[in-house]
């Protein structure tokens, strides 16, 4: 056995560390490592708790808005404030923005430029994946540049500007939208879906948002949408036959996203893909381990729980704590929204691997950019322009307050409690600290860690290809996970 | 690497990454198109370079050894310098050192060394009470000179650390100072005294600010979402905030006053330490964060004279979400 250590890992957001031992010239067992940790938590408690507002943002430049709606949802629950339902579309609206901001730069700037590789040299779909998705000379990443820069000016009208927002509050948003500034959200929110439909997709949204099984996936990959850059990936998924690659079978868990005065457009829920059970999601049995973080031990409820540094903990390895859900890993992210939402597309796929893989994570994504594309136009047009964006300012409360919502990479949380104007305790659980996390004190492994063994290395050691997409394919955020 | 390119390696220390993602937005023909034009090559950016691990760490071994000449270096986020002053709180993945260490090697190699956001700069929201990690700016803690690098660093073409202070920085003031540092055009007169470009620092955050009239009249916003000035009651600080936030778009044409909230200051050392973000302090119902260079007792002087000068019609619309009561006339100006 050999052990190897990958680093840098870049293309992801933020700084990554793999150690990976190896068998046979595949992966026998990982352990990923958060190199990074700012103190977040530390920083927020003793602050009045709006200030929430302006600190959580900044843990992380590409969900930043995620941060924000946690936040805010915490600070809701704690006022028990009702927000103003304008300001829950608009806030809706602005986070779609930045999930479809986030899905499309995971796709074209961080995912498929490993297809480029020299180590795929001499494949057939090589040359053209070469020449679309080299990372920065691909001819894909202008056009995609442009396209995201057009779509993130709804933040210029919804937010003020991105990332780093105030304009998300318990009472709703502080951009009271007008009618000239309502027209351009629907202009922009179109020409994001032409945009879809011509490159993503080659084909009207319509056609990838009907797909309900793998066949008619694979005849609209082959078809109509043969032009596009999903059926790009997914041939050369075909090819590389990356349904088998990076499978693992936790549980896959959602909060619930966009929710609105009508429920949420994306269900919350726990899926089993190797029953295909769906289940209650129940929050309160969410735990957080520290044996293999460097930090000392507290409470495992993250209302109780305390953030502390330990940086000479025996066995520690990463800065991010393991999350657990009634005691096991859980996977979140657009796979996980769309299998307990109940996608048949995304539950078809799953039953077949009965687990997720680096195939069914990215053609998810796709799925739900193509959704949230699809559904942010409405939104728009909802916007009651003679009624208020935001509800009066809530009054001080003390208690705790809980906030759960769906970044782009998967399930946030924020628990956060409040004594006499101030900040008590404030405890952030983040996507990719479910799907990034260390072993837990019964050695289990975390999602990622699960999904790297088995990987191939086909003699290139720490270059090889597969642990690039098995790794990205869960397109990790690494400053949210220890912040 | 093509022949008189303008080399630059981009590094996260500790970061949120929004400066690259603000970064992104810029140029509407795409950044890497625009970085073409510029004749600027990334050398590795974590972000969107191809190569990871192993192909990483040999780009940044070349770079150190001199074998790759390093025209700018761009380091954004706050480095760590905690716990004891190992830096281990941020490592360099892969490479068993800290950014620290990678910072302070690098930068000796560096023609010009940027400190990309308000974190690279003066430390930033790590650098917060209690910093829990030591956090520092490159040349900067706060207001303070020295930071990783110490105040007497230099680097190869003679320039302090060019400090994009902003949380994040609008992609205009990266993009343009790196074309000024590649254009060769950049000097030290052209930064302030806190090394921060004067192109953009020389303007404060109020220049241009929408709500201009109703800061004229002292006809303030009572809670967010209203339209009136922000500055009396919501803890505006864009009259003292270093910017010319509302004279470029932001996201198109906004900017954090249009977007309905105050200036947080995020360009100045110390934006951290804010307490009540959206609450503007005061002493005897006076806020004590006035204007800069304006004398007290005449800006109180002013204030109250506005007050009573306030026309109904700005008075009703500073308290509402939307005009109330349009401009008379507005429709036949006189000559």
């Amino acid at each position: 056995m050999t052990r190897l250590l990958v680093g840098p890992f870049n293309r992801v957001e933020g700084d990554l560390e793999v150690e990976l031992d190896i068998e046979d010239d595949a992966v026998a067992s990982a352990r990923v490592t958060t190199p990074l940790y700012r103190g977040f938590e530390q920083i927020l408690v003793g602050r009045p708790p709006a200030d929430a507002l302006a600190i959580a943002p900044r843990i992380c430049g590409i969900c930043s808005v995620s941060q924000s709606m946690a936040a805010a949802a915490a600070l809701r629950a704690l006022y028990g404030v009702a927000p103003a339902p304008n300001g829950i579309v608009a806030a809706n609206l602005a986070h779609a923005a930045e999930n479809m901001a986030d899905h499309l730069t995971h796709f074209y700037i961080f995912f498929m430029p490993d297809f480029a590789r020299a180590q795929y040299a001499g494949r057939s779909w090589h040359e053209a994946a070469l020449h679309r998705f080299k990372a920065i000379e691909g001819a894909a990443a202008n056009e995609v540049l442009h396209a995201r820069r057009r779509l993130l000016e709804i933040m210029g009208i919804l937010a003020g500007k991105w990332p780093h927002s105030l304009a998300f509050q318990p009472g709703g948003t502080t951009s009271a939208v007008d009618l000239g500034q309502k027209a351009q959200l629907v202009a922009i929110a179109r020409d994001f879906r032409r945009f879809l439909e011509t490159a993503v997709f080659a084909a009207p949204l319509e056609a990838p948002l009907a797909l309900k099984t793998p066949e008619e996936l694979e005849r609209f990959c082959e078809g109509e949408g043969a032009e596009g850059d999903f059926a790009a990936f997914c041939r050369i998924a075909r090819a590389l036959d990356l349904e088998h690659l990076g499978r693992a079978a936790n549980p896959l868990m959602s909060y619930g996203a966009y929710r609105g005065e009508d429920g949420a457009f994306l269900n919350e829920g726990l899926f089993d893909p190797s029953t295909g059970a769906l289940s209650p999601l129940d929050a309160a049995a969410i735990r957080e381990d520290v044996s293999h973080a460097y930090m000392r031990d507290g409470p495992e409820e993250p209302s109780l729980g305390r953030t502390e540094p330990y940086i000479d903990r025996p066995g520690a390895y990463s800065f991010a704590k393991a999350p657990r859900l009634h005691g096991r890993p859980a996977e979140v992210g657009a796979l996980a929204r769309l299998a307990v939402h109940g996608h048949p597309l995304v539950r078809a796929l799953l039953a077949r691997s009965r687990g997720s893989n680096v195939f069914a994570r990215v053609v998810a994504r796709l799925i739900e950019l193509a959704m949230v594309a699809e559904a942010a136009e409405g939104w728009a047009k909802a916007l009651a322009l003679n009624e208020p964006f935001c509800a009066e300012p809530p009054p001080d409360a003390e208690g705790e307050g809980v906030g759960l919502v769906e970044a782009a990479r998967g399930a946030l949380g924020h628990w956060l409690g409040a004594r006499k104007g101030k900040i008590r305790a404030y405890q952030i659980i983040a996507p990719t600290t479910w799907n990034f996390s260390p072993r837990d004190a019964s050695g289990a492994a975390g999602p990622v860690e699960q999904a790297l063994v088995g990987a191939p290395l086909e003699g290139h050691g720490a270059r090889a290809a597969s642990v690039q997409h098995v790794i990205r394919s869960f397109d990790p955020c690494m400053v949210c996970t220890a912040h | 690497m093509s022949a008189g390119a303008f080399n630059i390696l981009w590094l996260q220390a500790g970061s949120c990454g929004g400066c690259t993602m603000s970064m992104l937005e810029h140029g509407s023909g795409g950044l890497f198109h625009e970085l073409g034009t510029l004749g600027v090559k990334l050398l590795w950016h974590p972000s969107v370079s191809e190569e990871t691990g192993t192909e990483a760490h040999v780009v940044l071994e070349r770079v150190e050894k001199g074998e790759t000449p390093l025209h700018a270096l761009c380091i954004e986020g706050a480095i760590l310098r905690g716990p004891d002053g190992t830096g281990f709180f941020n490592r360099l993945a892969g490479t068993g050192r800290a950014m620290l260490d990678w910072a302070r090697s690098l930068a000796a190699k560096a023609d010009y060394c940027v400190a990309v956001g308000s974190c690279a700069t003066f430390g930033g929201i790590p650098a917060a009470d209690p910093d829990p990690t030591d956090a520092a700016g490159l040349q900067y803690r706060k207001a303070a000179a020295g930071g990783a690098l110490g105040a007497d660093y230099r680097s190869r073409r003679g320039l302090p650390v060019i400090n994009i202070a902003g949380c994040a920085p609008h992609p205009g003031w990266i993009m343009e100072t790196l074309a000024a540092l590649a254009l060769g055009v950049l000097t030290a007169d052209d930064l302030d005294a806190l090394g921060r470009p004067k192109f953009y620092v020389d303007h404060l955050a109020h220049h241009g600010c929408s709500r201009n009239e109703f800061y004229e009249f002292k006809a303030s916003a009572e809670t967010l979402s209203q339209r009136g000035c922000l500055m009396e009651h919501l803890g505006c600080k864009a009259t003292q905030a270093a910017g010319d936030c509302n004279q470029r778009g932001w996201n198109g044409a906004g900017s954090c006053t249009k977007g309905g909230f105050a200036c947080i200051a995020c360009t100045s050392p110390s934006f951290e330490d804010i307490r009540d973000y959206h609450r503007t302090p005061k002493i005897g119902g006076v806020p004590i964060g006035l204007p800069l260079d304006m004398p007290k007792a005449w800006f109180m002087a002013l204030a109250a004279l506005s007050k009573s000068a306030t026309p109904p019609r700005v008075r009703k619309n500073a308290t509402a979400d939307h005009v109330v009561v349009p401009p008379r006339g507005a429709n036949r100006p006189k000559e």
